[in-house]
């Protein structure tokens, strides 16, 4: 019963954000907004969190400031833009497809056929053997002959 | 049935070419989007009272190396006495932005270990650094004669990055 409930527990824990009480807008909707924005966007100081997730100074300016311009009425295109030009693609969590980042797209792809390319190569190399048995002896042919009178 | 043999060579050729390029950069190095654009508008107060702030026309006709700094940030005193060098000689003008930082303390710094910078603004709220898309101390850019970036370095600049990276591009822009 016990592991029961700490396995419930584990399941429903929820990671913790970094979005400190007096960063929430009184808007839902704006907030929510918000929200989407921050998990999207990469905080540079520590590089594998999104601005939601860090601590760091610099995570939270950004997070106010993504707040002021949806208070000032921008699109969330807008603020994704406005943080873009100043901090470049490298921000973006899901980077966007363009060609500088095609083998980023394409590579786990192109991987995946070679993959397939050398497994099909493999099987059919194997099968093409399996379908040629190697003819019996003269000896071997007399012992199933054996065999097969003894059982009749 | 050669080809078959050199296969896994050749996969591990390529990985090991993967990684000798991977390895060799540094992850924490981002790429600017900011560089050979103009420099963001801005007009921030001085850091002494009397002294003349920073703004975006300031940098207009003369090349400029721009230096993000706080008394706070340690790593920007290893790269003060080359600041303080770079300021005698006089190559360019060398102006600095006050990251996040309390003005007195700032301006105990700079007596202290002295001033290499013609001209300092001070961004208290860091909203100008995001708009010049600074995400850690130090980071030194360097601005053309109209006002265009041209070079952003992040971190202690140290003499090697200033012959490799910059001097090459004073010399373009200012022969």
């Amino acid at each position: 019963m016990r592991s029961l409930l700490i396995a419930l527990l584990l399941f429903t824990a929820v990671p913790t954000l970094a979005v400190e009480p007096d960063e929430i807008l009184a808007d839902p909707a704006l907030e929510a907004r918000a929200r989407e924005i921050g998990k999207e966007l990469r905080c540079l100081v520590c590089q594998n969190q999104s601005i939601d997730d860090s601590d760091a100074d610099l995570a939270r300016d950004l997070r106010v400031l993504i707040r002021e311009r949806l208070k000032a009425g921008d699109s969330d295109e807008a603020v994704m833009a406005f943080v873009v030009d100043r901090y470049g693609d490298y921000v973006l969590l899901k980077p966007p497809l363009k060609p500088a980042t095609y083998p980023l797209w394409l590579g786990p792809l192109a991987i995946f056929g070679i993959a397939l390319l050398v497994a099909f190569l493999y099987l059919h190399q194997r099968r093409r053997t399996a379908l040629e048995p190697t003819p019996l002896s003269p000896d071997e042919e007399r012992r199933i002959r054996e065999l097969m009178d003894r059982h009749r | 049935m050669r080809l078959k043999f050199l296969f896994p060579i050749l996969v591990f050729a390529g990985l090991l070419a993967f990684f000798f390029i991977g390895l060799g950069h540094d992850p924490s190095l981002v790429p600017s989007p900011l560089i050979d654009r103009p420099a963001p508008e801005f007009d921030l107060p001085p850091l002494e009272a009397g002294a003349e702030g920073l703004k975006t026309a300031d940098f207009m006709g003369r090349v400029t190396l721009v230096n993000f700094f706080a008394s706070w940030c340690l790593p920007c005193k290893a790269e003060h006495p080359l600041l303080i060098q770079l300021q005698k000689e006089g190559r360019v003008r060398v102006v600095g932005i006050n990251y996040k930082d309390k003005p007195e303390e700032a301006r105990r710094w700079l007596a202290e270990e002295g001033n290499p910078y013609d001209r300092i603004g001070v961004d208290p709220s860091g909203r100008v650094a995001i708009d010049w898309g600074v995400y850690g101390l130090p980071e030194s850019y360097l601005v053309d004669q109209k006002g265009r970036i041209r070079w952003k370095h992040v971190g202690v600049l140290m003499p090697d990055d200033w012959q490799e990276d910059f001097l090459p591009r004073i010399e373009r822009l200012d022969p």
